[in-house]
């Protein structure tokens, strides 16, 4: 009888989930209630692995803290961006928090997960691999993750990521109009990247998994 | 709150008239960095590309693998969350920060802490034990087969039983007054916690840790040179934040060190007795700045965390 009890508890509650909108759902698909903050989904995807030719970026599985910061972040300005900051700013933060979860949650594809003891012979494989320490730069990895996975809030994933949106980003950060990582741990190494590795580097983890 | 250690020291200073002469290459005592003669370089160490394509080449790609992915590699003989490359970064490569072509050709070589001389594969369990928490490969295992033949081709070239500048990590001098736990956390939650976590606990990626774990369960254990507050403020100087080597002060350096080593962590596998205090007259009490045994804020450190 308990087990009966429970079992119908459980189907009400799956019944009840999949009838109520999942309110960060709805910002992804249909927008938030301003109606400058359009849909993600226009520009990212209903699967929101972006649109690599645009340079649109995966939104897919990104850690939510991180997204929320980068919502906050564009809307402040710290992360200059001409589309998102009008979207961002059209958000509330309840919104930004419930979108921000939706987007943790949806899946991706997986990723090989290649980390130093892998060989490397080109400059994005070096880059990724190596790190270039004459130069005190790290290798990608040892912050971003065995394949550049992506680790915790702070180190977003670079696999699944188009080389026009890394490669963006990374000159976003040289020219200083990017600069909301912590620490400027990120800004302070692209600075040190020409735009030969720049290339390479995005080339090597847009790469990975295809 | 300042905590002031000078007793170390002064017992380093005194004569011991039957290990000086032999006393060579005590890892507490290991000469400063030097920086090499003007218009000079530091050792370069071969290429990756430069190594030959048949049985040597393929063992030091081996070495340099475990090297790099210990965890993974040798599971059976690591006990925590390390890897070798987080202390000796760019795989074992980089100057200053303990490369191997600057340990490599110093062995054999007399060490105080286990008061025998050390043969390099010894010198190796000796991480295992100590940073890696586990249980040391056998000196005629492949892992140290591997790893030393990683050791010896860095070092192509060097001069064998000659202190090469860059060996160590360069010595940051203790702040006058001494070091400040409260400083040091506020640094550490400032600069250090964004990567290793705000338990010190590292961050993970699957199985694998990525940022490596500072203390707890998951770190060095009190026997590793790293728990050495001197030893730790020379490690961050020069290499944290990674890639932003050199950007903290040396009081700040000292005071995170003292902060990341005030902490619970593995035992020491020397432990006597059982007694904390005991292992600290005999292993602790004489090694560098250091607090096994100590007591702050009204615990005595050692109890170990595993």
């Amino acid at each position: 009888m308990k087990k009966r009890n429970l079992a119908a508890g459980l189907l009400a509650c799956i019944w009840v989930a999949s009838v109520q909108a999942d309110p960060g759902a709805d910002v992804y698909t249909k927008g938030g209630a301003n109606p400058a903050a359009l849909a993600c989904l226009t520009c990212h995807g209903a699967d929101g692995m972006g649109m690599a030719a645009a340079g649109f970026p995966r939104l897919a599985g990104l850690s939510a803290e991180y997204m929320k910061k980068q919502l906050l972040d564009f809307q402040s300005g710290s992360r200059a961006h001409p589309v998102m900051l009008p979207i961002a700013s059209a958000l509330t933060e309840g919104e930004m928090q419930s979108v921000s979860l939706y987007i943790e949650q949806m899946t991706t594809p997986v990723y090989p997960r290649i980390n130093r003891s892998a060989e490397a012979t080109s400059v994005g494989e070096r880059l990724a691999l190596r790190g270039a320490w004459e130069r005190n730069i790290p290798e990608c990895v040892a912050c971003h993750g065995p394949g550049g996975v992506g680790v915790g809030a702070a180190f977003p994933p670079l696999a699944g990521q188009s080389s026009a949106y890394l490669s963006s980003q990374l000159i976003a950060w040289k020219r200083g109009t990017r600069t909301n990582d912590p620490n400027d741990l990120m800004g302070h190494i692209a600075k040190s990247l020409t735009d030969d590795e720049v290339k390479a580097v995005s080339d090597y983890f847009s790469g990975l998994g295809q | 709150m300042k905590i002031y250690l000078a007793i170390a020291a002064t017992l380093i200073a005194l004569p011991v008239a039957a290990q000086a002469p032999v006393a060579m290459d005590d890892q507490s005592q290991l000469a400063p960095s030097v920086q090499p003669p003007a218009g000079a370089d530091y050792f370069q160490p071969p290429l990756e590309s430069e190594l030959p394509d048949n049985a040597f080449g393929a063992l030091v790609r081996e070495g340099r693998a475990i090297f790099v992915d210990t965890r993974n590699r040798a599971p059976e003989h690591v006990g925590n969350g390390m890897n070798c490359t987080n202390c000796h970064l760019d795989q074992g490569r980089k100057a200053n920060s303990a490369p191997l072509w600057g340990a490599y050709p110093m062995y054999p070589a007399y060490r105080s802490k286990n008061d025998k001389v050390n043969t390099y594969v010894e010198r190796m369990q000796g991480c295992f034990q100590f940073s890696m928490d586990g249980t040391a490969p056998a000196a005629d295992s492949h892992i140290m087969n591997a790893l030393s033949a990683y050791s010896y081709w860095l070092s192509t070239g060097a001069p064998t039983g000659e202190v090469q500048p860059g060996r160590a990590y360069p010595k940051v001098q203790e702040p006058e007054g001494g070091y400040d736990l409260a400083q040091g956390r506020q640094v550490y939650e400032e600069q250090c916690a964004i990567c290793h976590g705000d338990q010190g606990q590292g961050q993970k990626s699957g199985e694998d840790f990525v940022l490596p774990p500072l203390w707890g369960k998951e770190s060095f254990n009190w026997g590793a040179g790293m728990h050495r507050i001197n030893t730790a403020a020379d490690f961050i100087k020069e290499s944290m934040p990674l890639g932003k080597g050199g950007s903290l002060t040396d009081e700040q350096a000292w005071n995170v060190a003292a902060f990341m080593n005030s902490h619970e962590r593995p035992q020491d596998p020397r432990l006597i007795d059982g007694s904390v205090e005991e292992t600290r007259k005999k292993y602790h009490a004489n090694d560098g700045v250091n607090l096994y045994g100590v007591e702050v804020n009204g615990v005595v450190l050692g109890q170990g965390a595993d």
